[in-house]
């Protein structure tokens, strides 16, 4: 019989958890591993909560396991590594995103992208190497393997940068990979949430001219004047998006609702790129003729590396590229996913674990 | 209304509505510029696009239509300004005749993305009236918008090159899919289908050809070379499959939708879609998110592309597979290429069966 989760590994760990697909959270006692001698064990001290994060929570993707315990934008303090830990020592900040594991041999693994390794291991709600379901952020303490953990840049804001490590590598890698991060280059991005926000800043820091499109114009003065976005496009407004045919290099979309892409592939220009980081769950219809006529592609990515999110969070470091949060306790968890659900957030909750989270 | 007041007498076939049914026709082309050369049109492939045009499948045709975009024919006028042709060159014209020759897009070499791109059919002209393409004894065009054709390459079989062959070849180098031990996927094998197959493997590819049909696949293997063949509706074979490929080029005309051959894609591959169908495909998205997949599309090619693959096909003695007819038999090839009845592309006998009443 298996081991209730308090029972299978000899560390007490503590946490909120939700039980079934009400999405609610409460306390959960919980153990976490022994430190392995490639692993890093540390102090969770805030940690972000991503529209992923409510995703799960609510199993709408099939793939839960309950007790979830999610979270996956863990930032912390090192308490103790493993006999053959050379990147970390005692006392270090670091961070942890989305995944913890991967068969590092495949021809994934090795071209550092972990991300994509079929045997990739999930944060939360997946299966560890020693058969354990794996737990993420939203508890005190944290034991991961060295690999996927980052070293956090000196001076760095551990809380307000912690979504950097979901929303932030999210949005930097297919920028970098797809090439619309060249100065001068016209980027679009669609949806201004926690990935979208942060997709306007670090396209702003590639030099490019950044526009925001959005369904709602109460978003405009936010984009333009906060944000630093260029333009501004209410994409229900057929006059304002024709006005805009054929000008963006590439499109960053971020929307995981449903909605229609063939206003957005006339943005475009000719060879442009459009790149989809939400995932809605059905089929989008793509027309035929847009796409051939200016042979432009629809691509989609998830996260990245562990080798590209190390340097992107360096490069927010350098460039002072941070989120906009807004800090929460734990047990304010349930409000924060209801409003969460009607985007009703500037722009990511990030939960204050150290202050919040107490082990009895 | 059918232009008939230009100095060269002109006589082809044409559609005159939707029932796509084709009739002689006579009208007239302009005269011979000093940019231009007048083509005798020898042969005239038979493009599904021709088919999607004289139904008005896509909502732009005007009638009276004259298709016809995979042209080979003799020289027998050149304008003074002409070097690259004399009378007697066998030349062929493929998909557009005109473009602004200024812009960024064209001093790229890539005319066929140019916003004021000029059709060989069913597009406005400069001077305002409509082309007329290659179902027809003659073609007045500029110059640079005129191939030549390799001596070893068959006159009949080569003129579906002009439309099929670039519209594979150029995704194809594009996408960068000319890497010699990649594995390459061919959904559809029609006119374009079994061209990118001949292609594939002249590019050093693994070839496997996905179908709906199973009584392709002895063609597909033994004919035109495919190393293997995936019949798409069997999902044993899809499972088995997938990811197993770098990239696909997807042919299909049909609506269709795009799970099951992104699922064949490994990591970061590829689908170029080049088919054309009238009602949008069906996009999963997870699958891209997850595998850093892409879709993209591409539409024939620039001039100086389409005559590399010309010249390629020279180097590699590529022909296409080709059912030669006469003009007066294009109805009923028009019913025959709808059921896809056609290993792989017809071709008008252009000079042998189109008489002037």
């Amino acid at each position: 019989m298996a081991k209730s989760p308090e029972a299978e590994h000899p560390l007490k760990a503590i946490g909120w958890a939700t039980k079934d697909t009400s999405g609610v959270f409460s306390p959960f006692k919980f153990s976490r591993r022994a430190t392995g001698e490639h692993d890093v064990q540390f102090k969770v001290l805030y940690c972000g909560v991503c529209h992923s994060d409510l995703h799960m929570a609510k199993n709408e993707w099939g793939l839960t396991q309950y007790p979830l315990v999610p979270g996956h934008e863990i930032v912390g303090e090192v308490t103790e590594v493993g006999s053959k830990v050379e990147k970390f020592k005692v006392g270090d900040k670091v961070g942890v995103g989305c995944m913890v594991g991967s068969c590092r041999q495949c021809d994934q693994c090795t071209n550092d992208l972990e991300n994509y390794c079929s045997k990739m291991i999930l944060t939360y709600s997946a299966v560890y190497i020693d058969g354990t379901i794996t737990y993420g952020g939203y508890s005190n303490l944290m034991v991961a393997d060295e690999h996927f953990v980052v070293l956090w840049p000196k001076n760095f804001p551990l809380d307000i940068g912690a979504p950097l490590l979901c929303a932030g590598i999210t949005t930097y890698s297919p920028l970098r990979y797809f090439g619309l991060d060249k100065p001068g280059m016209s980027i679009g991005v669609v949806g201004l949430g926690g990935l979208g926000h942060v997709a306007v800043k670090f396209a702003k820091a590639f030099g490019t001219k950044v526009t925001v499109i959005s369904t709602s114009i109460n978003k405009k003065k936010e984009a333009t004047e906060k944000l630093g976005a260029d333009s501004f496009l209410v994409s229900r407004d057929p006059e304002e998006m024709k006005a805009a045919t054929g000008t963006l290099d590439g499109i960053i979309d971020t929307v995981s609702a449903h909605h229609p892409i063939l206003p957005l592939i006339s943005l475009l220009k000719p060879h442009g790129k459009m790149v989809l980081v939400g995932a809605p769950e059905k089929p989008l219809e793509l027309p035929a003729f847009p796409l051939l006529s200016g042979r432009k592609l629809v691509a989609g990515s998830g996260i990245g590396g562990m080798k590209e999110t190390q340097e992107m969070i360096d490069f927010a470091a350098k460039h002072n590229i941070l989120p906009d949060v807004e800090i929460i306790p734990i047990d304010y968890i349930n409000t924060a996913m209801d409003r969460l659900g009607k985007s009703d957030v500037k722009y990511r909750f990030v939960i204050d674990i150290a202050k919040s989270l107490k082990l009895e | 209304m059918a232009v008939t007041g230009y100095a060269q007498k002109s006589f082809g076939w044409a559609a005159t509505d939707t029932s796509g049914v084709l009739s002689p026709l006579h009208f007239s082309r302009r005269e011979n510029g000093s940019d231009d050369v007048t083509i005798k049109i020898l042969y005239c492939g038979v493009c599904h696009s021709d088919l999607h045009s004289v139904k008005n499948d896509w909502g732009f045709t005007k009638y009276p239509i004259v298709p016809g975009h995979e042209i080979v024919g003799l020289v027998t006028k050149t304008g003074c300004d002409v070097q690259k042709f004399k009378v007697g060159d066998r030349v062929g014209v493929g998909v557009i005749v005109g473009s602004c020759k200024t812009c960024d897009i064209c001093q790229q070499d890539l005319e066929n993305y140019c916003p004021k791109v000029i059709f060989t059919y069913n597009s406005r002209d400069q001077d305002g009236t409509r082309t007329y393409g290659g179902y027809s004894d003659i073609v007045v065009v500029d110059q640079h918008f005129v191939l030549h054709i390799p001596d070893n390459l068959s006159s009949d079989a080569c003129a579906p090159l002009l439309c099929a062959g670039i519209t594979v070849y150029s995704p194809m180098k594009y996408y960068g899919m000319a890497e010699p031990g990649k594995h390459l996927g061919v959904a559809g094998l029609g006119g374009l289908g079994h061209v990118a197959v001949k292609f594939g493997k002249a590019f050093g590819l693994k070839v496997t050809v996905i179908s709906t049909s199973q009584k392709k696949e002895s063609e597909a293997i033994n004919k035109l070379g495919a190393d293997s063949f995936l019949v798409s509706t069997d999902p044993a074979q899809l499972k088995a499959a997938m990811g197993t490929m770098d990239f696909i080029i997807d042919t299909i005309a049909a609506v269709h939708s795009l799970a099951p051959l992104l699922d064949l894609l490994k990591m970061n591959g590829k689908l170029v879609t080049v088919g054309l169908p009238d009602k949008p495909l069906e996009l999963p998205i997870f699958p891209l998110v997850l595998g850093r997949k892409l879709v993209g599309g591409s539409d024939i090619g620039g001039m100086k592309e389409t005559q590399e693959m010309l010249d390629f096909c020279g180097k590699h003695n590529i022909n296409a597979d080709i059912e030669l007819i006469h003009i007066d038999y294009i109805n009923t090839a028009f019913e025959r290429l709808a059921k896809s009845e056609v290993r792989y592309r017809f071709v008008i006998d252009v000079a042998n069966s189109l008489a002037r009443n």
